[in-house]
Order: C-alpha cells, then structure tokens, then sequence
C-alpha cells in the first residue's frame, strides 16, 4: 500500500463491497495512521448490488474520511457506451469493465489497487503484485514484469496505469482469518440469513428486481449467506448456517467449493476469467 | 501459523505439474468445481485418468503448448503450516522465471525423472536455486512406477546429483522417490517401495527445519513512505528489512550520516515497543532530519556497506539484450539511483558452470558484473541479507524491469592495490614496546652445527590446487628421511587453529600470512627446515615475510600453475563454490593473485610427476641448506 503512495500520483483503491475490498480499506487505514488513506475510493456500481452493500460502504466510507467516487455501469448504458446482455439475469460484469476504465479515466488515476487474490482462480496464479496496464487498460499475460524479493517496478509511460494487488498471496482462509483477529467489520450479507433463492445451473441466485424467473422456476426461502459478493444477478449464495465468524471459518476450512464456484459468470466458459482480465477486469 | 515458500522446478515432462496437482488433490486443497472442470477437460483429451497437471496449468496459452510459461503461485495448507509454492517452468528459455520463483522461498523442490536420471536441467535448477540463496534442496525422484520401483535406479540418481550439489553447498539434500502419477510417497506412504524409509514427501515438508534466512541481527530500515498529517507529526514508514528496534536507541540515517533517536515506534493500533525484521511501522525521531524515501535508518555502530561501485552476480531478463553504456535504474529496497555496468566479467553457464568471457548480457544470462551507480547504495552482501543484497534494473526507455542482481560486495579499486604495494617498500617490524628482547638460551648457529645443516624457510605460493601440498609434502618426506629437521606449516592446518579467528578478507589475509611468518621464525630460529605452504597472494605480504629472515634463507617458491588447470584439478570443491558466489574471497576467482617477479625457484607442475618437481626444487635447497652458516655474516 505504501509502495503504491510513494510510487503513484493518483491512486484509486477499487471498492466492490466485498470481504476483499473491506480488507484493503482496513489495511491501508494501518498503512497511513495516523494520516487518512491517501486513496480514492472507487466503486464501479453494476446498479444490481444488493442495498445491503450500498448501506455498508457509505457507513464506512464516512469513518475513514475518505473520498469516494461511484461510476455507474446504468450510466454507461444510458449514454450509448454499452448494451445491457438480455436474458434472465443478465449479467454486468462484462459492462463493468467499460465502465471500470472510464472512472480511472475520470479520476485521471495511474493506479488502481485491487483486492484480486491467486488463488481466486487458475488465470489470477501468475498476476503480480503490481500489474502493468496498457494506454487500453488491457493485460498482456506473456509482458509482465518480473516481479522478485519486495522490490516492485512502478515505472510507467504516460497514459499508462498499473493495477496493485496487494492481497496476491492471501488465501480466502487467510482474509477470514484476519477479519477475525482484526475484528473488522463486515456486511450481514457474509452472516447466515433466510431468503428466497431459485436454483438455476448449480448456483442460488437471489429473489431481486434484477433476477427474473425462467419457466418452470419458483423462488423458495432458504438458510443462506453469500461467499463473495458482486451483482447480484451472478453472485450466488450458498445454503449455510454459518451466522458468526468462527463459523464461517469452520466452513471454509471444510468447504469443497471454490468462492467462485458461485460466480455464475465464471462458468461460461474455462477461460472465462482470462479473457475478461485481457479486457482490462480486475 | 508457520509459512513454507517453496519453489518447484522441473524438466518438461518431468511431472511437475502432476507433482503440484497432486499436493494439492491429496492435502485436499482442490475444490470439486475445479476437480469437475479437470474431469471434464481430460474426458475431452481422451485421457483414461484425471489429468492432475490440468489443475496448475493456468493460462490458455500454455495449455495449448502443454507447457507452463510463467511463475504460477499455488496455495495450500495442512494443520501445520501453510504453503506457497511457485511453480516455475522446467523450459530451456525460461531461466528467468525459475529465478523469479526462487527469490522468495526457502526450500526447491528439483525434480528427476527416473527414467532420465541427472539431466543439465536438473543441475541447472539446482544451481540457480543456491544461487538466490536456498539452502534446502528436495530432489524428488519422479516416475518411479516407470522403473519398476527400483531402488538401484533411486540410489544412482542420488549418488550422481549428491556429486554435483556438493559443489554448490547446499546445506539440506534430501532425496525422496515418488510416482507423482499413482501417489506414492508424495502425501501417502508408497506400498510399492519397502526399501524406501524416509519421509513422503508432504512429510518433510511438513517437518523440515527452516532456519530463517533472513537477518535478524544488522538493524536496517529502508524509509519506503513519509507520514505527514498534520504539522506535528512526522512518521517515517517502512518495513524492518533486518534486526529489530527499540523506541529510545540512537540511529544513524544514510546517506546524510545525522545522528538522532527514535522516540516512537508507531502503529495503527498505537505505538509498540519494539519492531521486528518484517513489521511494517512508522518511526518519530528526536530531531527533525530531512529524511526522505530511499534513505536508509540504521544504527551507528552497525552499518551496512557505502559504495557506488558493486560487484553483483546478474541474472538478464529481458529479450533486449545488454547495452554498455546505456543509464539503467538501480533500485534496491526504496531506494534509486542511474546506474551503468561498468564490466561484464564474466558469464556462467548455468549447465556446466563454467565461466565464459563475453561482451554483453543476452536473455536468461547469469553472470558477475561491476556496476558504478551514480549515488552511494546502501547495502549488506545478499548471502548476509537477502533484503539489502538485492536490486533490479529498468530500463529508463521501456520502464521494464530487464535484470535483477545479487550484491556480493564493492568493487575492489585499483588505487587500493596500488596503495598496498607502495606499502610494501616500507616493511618495518613492528615491536611492542613494553617487550624486552632477551635472545635465544641456544644460538642458531650452534643448534645447526649440532643438526648438520643450515636453517631456511621454503615458502610454497600459488593459487589453490596448484600442487604446493603435494610438492612441499614429498620434499619434507625426503629431507626428513636424510635426517634432517624439518617443519611443515601448511594453510588449511594453521587457519583450523592458530589462524581460526580470521577470515579471507585482505586485511584477515595480510594477518594470516604475518602470524605464519612470526611461527616460521621460530621453527627456523630452532634450526628446522620450514616448508610454508601458502596461497599468499599478495606480493606485499610475501615480502613482509622474507624481511623476517637473514638473505639467502628465505626460498620462494612460485608453484606456476595456470588457474584453469587448478580448476579442472579442484581437489577441495572450492572453485565450483566460488564460481557460484559461495565463497567470497577466492583467490584467481573473486580475489587477485599477484605472481612473485622475481621468486627464488619457479616451477610448473602440468603434466609433470611430483617427485620431478620436487628434484628440480631440490637442487636450489641442497644448495642453501650445506652452505651452512655462510649467510650469516
């Protein structure tokens, strides 16, 4: 985090909402205390979040004083730059990256941080810690930099920007495990609640105005909490009855799931995740 | 929890991934949705068993080559410790990555297949691995279904590479076989191989003692940020790079050399009383410096090593070959600075280790090189510190990163040698003053008229293995035989005990040689015939050595053998080590040798018997020893 400060000019931390981007606000809150977090925050908003996350990231937005910057995918749409997926949830993340590079565009940043972990999935193992971009946003797998010891390579043309990760080598036992012992704070979507849910392709989407039902479909209210946390016409919940973290950290240390195997999007094809990252996705 | 990076490397087809796919598979760290994507994609290959390698191979691009191109980081755990492993490519090209991969971890794994035993690759792995400064090597000897699980295959491959890791000093080889394939030996027990009763492989990974490398002791904070909210305070944050510190000591900042102390160690959740190597903090000082990223903090009695020339092993990353003369950016640890190598001196090739002379770098070159940077670097030898020992550089055209280096000390200047040897037309012996002289109960010349022969000192130089033992120990053998009184004082002897406490630097070896002088004074003053046996490279040392002694008494003895053939010889081990950067002084290697001009006696030994050399050599003693007295005026 500091290295990213000392390095970049304009550094955007990117705010999903999810465990992931809580964690990264908390730890660049310890990197700079007592100082403010020398970072905008960015939120791409798919429009599809859950209101739950909304409420969140404004609370804690207005603790650690920090600015905050919402680039709306509903924006993009309306001004022509993109075409909603039709279907029964369709979903924004593809849209996401459009609108994703326009908001670096807007707040001019050379850096973004992210809270992208390897071990997320198969394409994420070989990203660096710090991740050159192209004038298009795009990442070139086979022109990175290497990367040795702590010493990160921050040089950069103009118009060029990098993307940081600063949890690369975390697990998501590790990023539980650290929520715990920090005691940070965390969104109830995480915690075991009832909801209604339909069961389409192996995930549990949630009811929402967002999520309409297929043919021969019907919500049914289950026990549930969300592993990851995104649009929620691609985020699926997982039936659980973990309400507490030591809870969920028995469950994850018994789960035989990956988070993203409740990404309803990762499913479309094997190298789905590679070539949304080629794109310019986090 | 305890944390195990270690790094994996492996020829194509040598089962790497299999071998990653399988930890993971077996320490149940793979997930069903990847376990199904992996079922599915080997179904549609027409493979008749769960292709584990399909589980590690992550980009497209190498899945259509059926070869990993890049490092790939995996994740797994056990209830006693977690694991990182990077997971770099066994492909010719891609030397660059297995240094990559090896630069943040503690323990390799080299991989064998049986059926091929110790190929280049294997040594290649094992070399780079010592070189970024690893000192525990697993060789998993691979596709033992393939050989029938037999043991004579395992114990060949061990016995040839345990030869070859010798040279490298790696501290830890262990030697594990598996069938990464069926299983065996890798998390479970093999039922396959009764003869085998080491650890699986998980086992010692589990189990093996990693001695931290890194430094503890030299106190050295590299300011990465400084911490400024509001007009009172003023933090300078960092991550402890070695040692720790404590709020109240006094420190030193680099390069200014201002001397203050630190009056905080301040964290998120309020000031600590002390920092350990690897805890990120802020300092407070007690006065206001100008302190600034890419300073350096430290104490003032432990400081790290000042220089703008460096003497680096370098390993090329890039497709852009090196340019002389072209500014590159030397960054190591916050701080930065132009740079130039000055030098190549020399490329290793990594599969035979020897050294080759060339021009310029090129694309997974490994070798040593002298770079001037254009302001002082502040830095510890990276086998001492692995955090201050390491740098890259960028190209300031392309902002890529296009090598990355190890420091293994300054450059030896020019003037420094030329001081020395002015030095040396001034030997004086130094006395202590509160000594009284007495002089000896029996005079010399009585003890060698009792002896039959005159007192002198032989003194053997040349670089190591150039044959002085051998030499010196038949020409004592055949002198003692003729009754004579001899004593041989030989290197490797006096530095186990007399010399014990001093090292290869020029200053330990300047001491080393003037001790041995003052011993073979006394042997000589007894009457014996001293045979020294020395490197002794430095004229200036030798020549405070013969100024011991009456003229005439004193026979150099130049052992002129050429360094490649000591090389080939290598009777010790020393120059492969060197080669590699273990050793850090080696005489013809890292350390000059300066050749006597005008030695008494000058023998070449290639392709000649001892006891020839040693009668050649003797014609000139005979001489001195029955003349007697005479030099005595």
């Amino acid at each position: 985090m500091r290295e990213v400060a000392a390095q970049f000019e304009r550094p955007v931390l990117l705010f999903s909402g999810g465990k992931d981007s809580i964690l990264m606000v908390h730890l660049a809150e310890k990197a700079f205390a007592p100082a403010k977090i020398p970072f905008t925050l960015a939120h791409v908003d798919t429009g599809h979040n859950f209101p739950e996350t909304i409420e969140f990231r404004d609370r804690l937005v207005e603790r650690v004083g920090a600015q905050l910057y919402v680039g709306s995918v509903q924006e993009s749409i309306d001004s022509g730059r993109q075409k909603e997926e039709e279907g029964p949830s369709p979903s924004r993340n593809r849209l996401q990256i459009v609108t994703l590079l326009d908001t670096l565009a807007v707040l001019n940043a050379d850096v973004a941080l992210g809270g992208g972990r390897r071990d997320e999935e198969k394409a994420r193992a070989k990203e660096r810690f710090f991740s050159h971009r192209d004038r298009f946003g795009q990442w070139d797998p086979k022109n990175q930099r290497p990367e040795l010891w702590n010493i990160f390579n921050g040089r950069k043309a103009k118009g060029e920007h990098f993307r940081v990760f600063p949890l690369s080598n975390w697990t998501e036992m590790d990023v539980w495990q650290y929520i715990e012992a920090e005691g940070i704070d965390m969104p109830s979507l995480y915690f075991s609640h009832r909801r209604n849910v339909v069961e389409r392709d192996g995930v549990l989407l949630a009811e929402s105005e967002f999520n309409s039902l297929m043919p021969g479909e019907a919500w049914s209210e289950r026990t549930v909490r969300f592993r990851t946390i995104g649009d929620s016409t691609c985020t699926g919940a997982t039936e659980s009855t973990a309400a507490t973290l030591d809870e969920i950290i028995a469950e994850v240390s018994a789960a035989r799931v990956t988070e993203r195997g409740g990404r309803h999007d990762d499913k479309h094809s094997e190298a789905a995740m590679e070539d949304r990252k080629k794109q310019g996705y986090f | 929890m305890d944390l195990l990076r270690f790094t994996t490397a492996g020829s194509v087809d040598d089962g790497k991934s299999t071998l990653i796919g399988r930890l993971l598979y077996d320490t149940k760290s793979i997930f069903e949705d990847q376990l199904e994507a992996v079922e599915d994609a080997s179904n549609r290959r027409g493979e008749g068993y769960v292709n584990l390698a399909l589980l590690t191979d992550g980009l497209r691009a190498e899945r259509e080559q059926n070869i990993t191109i890049d490092v790939a980081y995996r994740y797994f755990a056990t209830p006693r410790r977690k694991f990182i492993i990077a997971d770099t490519p066994g492909h010719v090209q891609y030397t660059r990555n297995m240094v990559t991969g090896a630069s943040t971890a503690e323990l390799a794994i080299v991989l064998i297949d049986a059926r091929h035993g110790v190929l280049t690759q294997s040594k290649r792995h094992g070399f780079i691995a010592s070189l970024l400064g690893i000192t525990h090597v697993l060789v998993a000897i691979n596709k033992m279904d393939l050989v029938d699980w037999s043991e004579d295959v395992f114990d060949r491959i061990t016995e040839d590479y345990a030869e070859f890791a010798q040279k490298l000093g790696v501290e830890d080889l262990t030697f594990i076989p598996i069938s990464a394939l069926k299983g065996d030996n890798v998390v479970d027990e093999s039922e396959h191989m009764p003869w085998y009763h080491g650890s699986t492989l998980l086992h010692h990974l589990d189990h093996v003692n990693i001695g931290s490398h890194r430094n503890l002791v030299d106190f050295r904070f590299p300011v990465q940020y400084v911490i400024r909210p509001d007009q009172d305070y003023r933090g300078y944050a960092g991550r402890v790079a070695s040692g720790t510190i404590r709020s109240g000591e006094e420190i030193m900042v680099l390069p200014s050399g201002q001397r203050t102390v630190i009056t905080s160690v301040d964290t998120f959740d309020g000031p600590v009383e002390e920092a350990l190597t690897g805890d990120s903090v802020a300092l407070t000082t007690a006065d206001e410096l100008d302190i600034s990223r890419g300073d350096m903090i430290v104490r003032p009695l432990n400081l790290p090593i000042v220089a703008t020339e460096i003497d680096a092993m370098l390993c090329w990353m890039s497709d852009e070959p090196m340019q002389g003369g072209t500014q590159y950016w030397f960054r190591q640890t916050t701080r930065e600075a132009k740079a130039f190598i000055s030098r190549v001196v020399y490329r290793i090739d990594v599969d035979t280790l020897h050294r080759e002379d060339v021009e310029a770098f090129e694309f997974n070159d490994i070798g040593r090189v002298q770079i001037q940077t254009a302001s002082p670097i502040f830095f510890d030898r990276y086998e001492m510190n692995r955090e201050t020992g390491s740098f890259i550089l960028i190209d300031p055209h392309t902002n890529n990163t296009v090598a990355v280096g190890m420091i293994r000390g300054t450059v030896r200047s020019a003037e420094k040698l030329a001081e020395q040897l002015r030095e040396a037309t001034t030997v004086e012996r130094e006395a202590s003053p509160d000594v009284v002289w007495e002089g000896w109960n029996v005079p010399l010349e009585v003890r060698e008229e009792k002896n039959g022969h005159a007192a002198a000192v032989v003194w053997f130089t040349g670089l190591s293995g150039s044959g002085k033992s051998s030499i010196a120990r038949e020409l004592e053998q055949a002198l003692f035989a003729e009754g004579c009184r001899t004593m041989l004082l030989d290197g490797d002897q006096v530095r186990h005990g007399l010399n014990g406490d001093l090292g290869f630097s020029p200053d330990a070896r300047k001491e080393n040689i003037r001790r041995v002088g003052e011993v073979a004074n006394l042997f000589y003053l007894q009457g014996n015939i001293v045979i020294c046996t020395f490197v002794s490279p430095f004229q200036v040392d030798r020549e405070r050595a013969r100024a011991l002694f009456p003229e005439g008494r004193f026979i150099e003895v130049f052992v002129d053998t050429p360094l490649e053939e000591c090389e080939r010889r290598d009777s010790k081990g020393l120059y492969a080590r060197a080669r590699k950067g273990e050793i850090e002084q080696m005489t013809g290697i890292s350390s000059p040798y300066e050749a006597p001009e005008t030695p008494e006696i000058r023998v070449e030994t290639v392709g000649r018997e001892v006891a020839d050399v040693v009668h050649e050599i003797r014609l000139v003693i005979d001489e001195v020893v029955r003349r007697g007295g005479a030099a005595h005026p």
